[in-house]
């Protein structure tokens, strides 16, 4: 299986701040009742956009910014802390992708919203507070500038400024290696998966 | 060298190092239920691929199932298409089905204890990230994507990097009216929503000793709520007690060699923590969430936190927070009207839950102003209440009685909250629209607290309440 690599994601950026975001508020359980992932992009953050009322609310999902970065097919949106919280639904990371974001930057993310993200060829890298707080005020301020989030040397550029960015090495290895989804890898080790049932007697049934 | 049993188990079940620098690491034990697997069977698919050991994989349906109609097919259909989903995938790659039909159906955390498929030593997986519930047994336990899911279908492994492991010590004696639920909301509201992130937690001390297994499952449930992706009490006699005799437990002459291998995977004495917390039982009181993160939480006798208190982040949250919950900094949430009462979930629908409940709730009746449901957590869960008689409890007082899912929980189902209505809920997540209702707002508690809630019509105190 030969999959692209992800060494740099470049598009335009969307901030949509706050700490804590979970997972049923990037995408609602309503949204889980379905047997196929391929309509979620439309759902990413339904009940924060749509009010009770019905009436389009002013978050940055509704903007005209959001709106090009779906069109493109490719944007980086850039969030708060723990981003992703919650839920281990992938259901969350595929309405985001589906959506066009293509790298999340942020200050910290959940860890199973950050393994299925990358699962996906979906960088999520993180800065430090004080550069995530730039490069929040630097993204509202200039829409039309298009952010880089370079993988492979880690660093977040937008216009002149530029931040120090983190992500797993094990990530940054299987995103820039072309190698972000394990399955071929995972498949390769077959005998040594066999060895180890062998070993483990509630496997081998002993 | 001493070792955790984190690391004992990791150890056992790694396969190998991949070029990443993660360990590939053997999953014995795979649980899917109907949400979060069909894609993944579609991934297979589409890939060719078969699934590696049909019989380490065991499904059950919860989420969606509807809990008022009990025979199918249901009225939603879409629910009815879910479960035919799994019926039919489990049938084609030779996966054992928890059906609804069987008896055995249930919330895929308590199936895998009562069936004695959760078992000491072992790793499990799930798509679902309650899945830490199991490490009550000390079994390396946590929830996984729709895409590792396909992983453990097709390899019966995954690409990992080991945690960290974190000591939470919880010495001592709850006073009355404190319970377990009560003991994970403190530490969470302590070490924070984000706290564990990186972290295993081994809960510990000699509160959890004295803990029963399913005291402890709904402590090591929340642990994700903490930002700690698996949480795990080391196994005991209670533990072996537990399991013994149950379907999937090792029987006869197998049976003594298990305990022993069980008993070698906890963590040795002096074995070192990459970080030790303790906590005094004794100091905690009945806890109630007041926001919309777990870790928005107060004694149910403190005032909630007046804005200035916090730091500039948890402002920010605090205030979305107490905007949608419809709650003043600085005020009482005790006297809060409560509209729907929710008993159930992973975290506290077990039989001890139901039987404590209903100790409290027998010959009183709920207030007029209160919607109340109980929904056993599984359906064997709701054959011993009945066989007990804690449903007619229940439904004299005025509850409606279930059936098994995770309903209210999340609102998968007809299920749900209307408006804004208050639900003084003994789920785990009170997540803004959590419930089924966007404005809908989530109280969280332990069961007892519930039924002080659904009786006085308010979040109430227990402890006055019952007199305890
Ligand atoms: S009861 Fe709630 S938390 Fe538990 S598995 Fe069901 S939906 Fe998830």
């Amino acid at each position: 299986m030969s999959l692209a690599k992800v060494t740099q994601v470049k598009g335009l950026a969307l901030a949509v701040p706050g700490d804590d975001i979970d997972t049923d508020r990037i995408i609602p359980a309503r949204f889980l009742r379905c047997v196929t992932f391929d309509d979620l992009g439309q759902h990413a953050f339904r009940d924060e956009r749509t009010g009770p009322d019905g009436k389009e609310s002013n978050h940055p999902m509704n903007s005209p910014q959001a709106a090009r970065i779906a069109a493109a097919k490719k944007g980086v949106m850039v969030v708060g802390f723990n981003f992703g919280c919650g839920s281990s639904r992938e259901h969350a990371p595929q309405s985001i992708w589906r959506f066009g974001f293509t790298a999340l930057v942020g200050g910290s993310f959940a860890e199973i919203f950050f393994g299925n993200s990358t699962t996906l060829g979906v960088p999520c890298v993180t800065l430090s507070k004080d550069d995530l707080a730039e490069c929040d005020a630097f993204v509202r301020a200039h829409p039309d500038v298009e952010v880089t989030v370079d993988v492979e040397k880690l660093v977040v550029t937008a216009g002149a400024k530029s931040w120090k960015a983190s992500i797993a090495a094990s990530a940054r290895d299987g995103l820039i290696n072309g190698k972000w989804d394990p399955i071929a890898d995972l498949l390769d080790g077959a005998a040594a998966v066999d060895r180890t049932a062998g070993s483990l007697a509630y496997v081998a049934g002993k | 060298m001493a070792k955790t049993l984190f690391q004992k188990v990791w150890e056992a079940h790694t396969v190998r190092q991949l070029p990443n620098g993660q360990t590939q690491l053997f999953i014995g034990t795979h649980l899917i239920h109907e949400v979060t697997s069909p894609q993944a069977f579609g991934m297979l698919r589409d890939l060719g691929l078969k699934v590696k050991y049909p019989q380490r994989t065991f499904a059950t349906v919860d989420h969606i199932v509807p809990t008022n109609e009990l025979k199918e097919p249901y009225s939603d259909p879409i629910a009815q298409e879910m479960i035919e989903a799994l019926r039919k995938n489990t049938k084609d790659f030779g996966i054992r089905f928890f059906d609804t039909n069987t008896g055995t159906q249930g919330i895929v955390h308590m199936v895998g204890p009562e069936q004695g498929i959760t078992q000491p030593g072992t790793t499990i997986a799930c798509g679902d990230s309650h899945t830490a519930t199991h490490g009550a047994f000390g079994a390396i336990a946590f929830g996984i994507g729709t895409t590792q899911v396909r992983d453990v279908l097709a390899t019966q492994t995954l690409a990992l990097s080991p945690l960290k492991v974190r000591r939470i010590e919880v010495n001592g004696q709850l006073a009355p009216g404190v319970y377990a639920k009560d003991v994970i909301l403190h530490i969470i509201r302590v070490l924070g929503v984000n706290g564990g992130i990186g972290y295993a937690y081994e809960y510990a001390g000699s509160t959890f000793d004295n803990f029963s297994l399913e005291e402890r499952m709904t402590v090591c449930n929340m642990s994700i709520e903490g930002g700690a992706r698996c949480g795990y009490v080391n196994p005991d006699q209670k533990t072996f007690d537990y399991i013994k005799g149950k379907p999937y437990a090792p029987k006869a002459a197998d049976w003594d060699a298990a305990v022993a291998r069980w008993k070698s995977f906890a963590s040795d004495p002096g074995c070192a923590y990459d970080d030790v917390v303790k906590f005094d039982a004794a100091a905690i009181r009945p806890t109630v969430t007041w926001g919309i993160t777990p870790g928005q939480a107060v004694f149910i006798d403190e005032k909630m936190p007046a804005l200035e208190t916090l730091n500039a982040a948890d402002r920010a949250t605090a205030e979305d927070a107490y905007k949608h919950m419809k709650l003043s900094p600085d005020t009482a949430i005790k006297g809060t009207k409560v509209d729907v009462c929710f008993l159930g979930s992973c975290t506290n629908g077990r039989i001890s839950d139901l039987r404590e409940a209903a100790k409290y709730l027998k010959g009183r009746k709920v207030s007029p102003t209160v919607k109340a449901i109980v929904v056993p957590g599984s359906q064997l869960t709701a054959i011993q209440a009945v066989h007990e008689g804690l449903d007619k409890v229940f439904t004299e007082a005025g509850f409606e009685w279930r059936g098994a899912g995770c309903s209210m929980c999340l609102a998968m189902n007809p299920d749900k909250l209307v408006g804004d209505q208050l639900c003084a809920s003994s789920s785990n997540r009170n997540f803004k629209g959590r419930q089924g209702s966007q404005t809908g707002r989530t109280v969280l508690m332990s069961p007892i607290m519930v039924i002080a809630a659904a009786i006085t019509g308010q979040v109430a105190d227990a402890r006055e309440v019952f007199k305890v």
